[in-house]
């Protein structure tokens, strides 16, 4: 660990990338189910749930990271919740006041981001044990991980379910003349899961590394 | 220094807390203006959907002040008591149902515009199964006859009490009756499973949301009798 590692080191670079692919939160470590079914009915919400958990994942990394040698070990586990908690009240009162229709739809979402278990996890696991600006990566990394299957995921839902991609709509409306009609079904939170276990499929299919040998 | 003693830890977490609690009042104090403007801007477009005016947040302010042409606060015998614009858009109805009957302001919005008319919309407030529930009624000139309404709620569970707060569950209320044949007044009834279709004293409660539907129907009851002198003497 010299300090003349570049900023963008192969080894810093795999912390934003692993997370994205062979080690995602959400995918392969299965966490932080609950939201990801909740908001990703359309794309908007999405995006900017994503957002605020990567700024949160990120910020709190960080600052965890920079106290790591004097938090007394007892109390770890509240030191790091009352750094989230904090950020967290801190990104619903920005959302308040610039995007308060969004912040509506995200309604107790954006409270919970707290109990998300990546954000914990990530705390536990890397900002305790590593610099200011690795811990920054792997926060950035996990919450772009986190926010590209809720993406996907938003992305099928709001097409299927509502013809729209981002609030546009972009099926026809010859289409519906025709006797098309958008599934309902798949607006539901059950339809959300099996999506992401689609995801999880092709993901394995294609990384024969992430199957289990049993 | 020893980072595991017990006088370490207890001060590491004041100071902590200490900290924390500071940097979110900043935070608090300095986004409170802007949070305050977006609620105003919703209120001003639910008070436009009570009579079936689309708006966005955008367009809000401009549709409000050009179609909300008179608002002032009345008391409970009808006599008007105030006819400031911005005090009678101020008016917390969860402060004002507190009050005793005769004490209460009582908010009214006029609503004009060419091929609708003019409409009475009066806010109301109650509670739900979770928390507060809202909304605004708006009457025909006659006193008597609704209009239109639009209901939202804090955290009434979705897809059961949150119904209310869907176009599906607001448009049946339009041409309901609010006082009987006699003149006396009655409110609207809830009914499970829907009673008579275009029955002008009752509405369909939701099903799963009976908390909420009862809450909705007490609402209406509370909010509108305390008009009652006053939609009397619009007729």
């Amino acid at each position: 660990m010299s300090d003349k590692e570049p900023l963008f080191s192969a080894k810093n670079r795999k912390l934003l990338k692993n997370p994205l692919s062979s080690d995602n939160p959400i995918t392969v470590q299965v966490l932080g189910i609950c939201s990801a079914l909740a908001v990703t009915a359309k794309l908007e919400p999405a995006v900017v749930m994503s957002l605020s958990v990567m700024a949160v994942t990120a910020f709190a990394n960080v600052i965890i990271s920079l106290l790591r040698n004097t938090i007394p070990s007892r109390i770890r586990i509240i030191v790091q919740l009352v750094v989230v908690a904090a950020l967290v009240i801190v990104v619903d009162q920005v959302l308040k006041a610039f995007a308060y229709e969004v912040s509506k739809q995200l309604s107790v979402f954006v409270g919970l981001i707290i109990t998300n278990c990546i954000i914990m996890g990530r705390l536990e696991a890397f900002a305790l044990g590593n610099k200011p600006w690795p811990a920054f990566l792997d926060g950035i990394g996990n919450g772009a991980g986190y926010g590209v299957i809720l993406i996907i995921v938003a992305f099928f839902r709001e097409l299927l379910g509502s013809g729209a991609i981002y609030g546009f709509q972009v099926v026809p409306k010859a289409f519906y003349d025709m006797g098309y009609q958008n599934n309902g079904l798949i607006i539901l939170p059950p339809m959300a899961l099996i999506t992401v276990g689609i995801i999880i499929w092709v993901q394995r299919s294609r990384d024969k590394s992430l199957i289990e040998s049993n | 220094m020893n980072t595991q003693s017990n006088t370490y830890t207890f001060l590491y977490a004041s100071i902590m807390v200490v900290l924390v609690a500071a940097v979110l009042s900043f935070a608090a104090l300095q986004l409170k203006p802007r949070q305050t403007r977006n609620i105003e801007i919703e209120k001003k477009q639910d008070i436009l959907k009570a009579v079936n005016i689309a708006s966005t947040p955008e367009n809000a302010e401009e549709l409000y002040n050009q179609f909300i042409v008179q608002s002032f606060t009345v008391n409970a015998n009808g006599d008007i008591t105030s006819e400031d614009k911005n005090a009678t858009f101020a008016v917390d109805l969860k402060i004002e149902n507190k009050k005793k009957l005769e004490e209460r302001k009582l908010p009214v919005f006029i609503f004009k515009k060419e091929g609708i008319g003019e409409k009475m919309i009066i806010p109301i407030r109650g509670r739900g199964m979770w928390g507060p529930i809202w909304g605004f009624v708006s009457m025909e000139p006659d006193g008597k006859t609704i209009y239109g309404a639009t209901f939202g709620n804090k955290g009434e569970t979705p897809g059961l009490g949150a119904e209310i707060s869907k176009p599906e569950f607001q448009k049946p209320f339009s041409g309901k009756q609010i006082f009987d044949e006699t003149g006396k007044f009655t409110s609207l009834a809830l009914v499970k499973g829907g009673g008579a279709v275009g029955h002008p004293h009752e509405f369909d409660a939701v099903s799963g949301g009976t908390v909420t539907s009862k809450g909705l129907e007490a609402m209406l009851r509370e909010n509108l009798s305390s008009y009652e002198m006053y939609l009397k003497s619009s007729k």
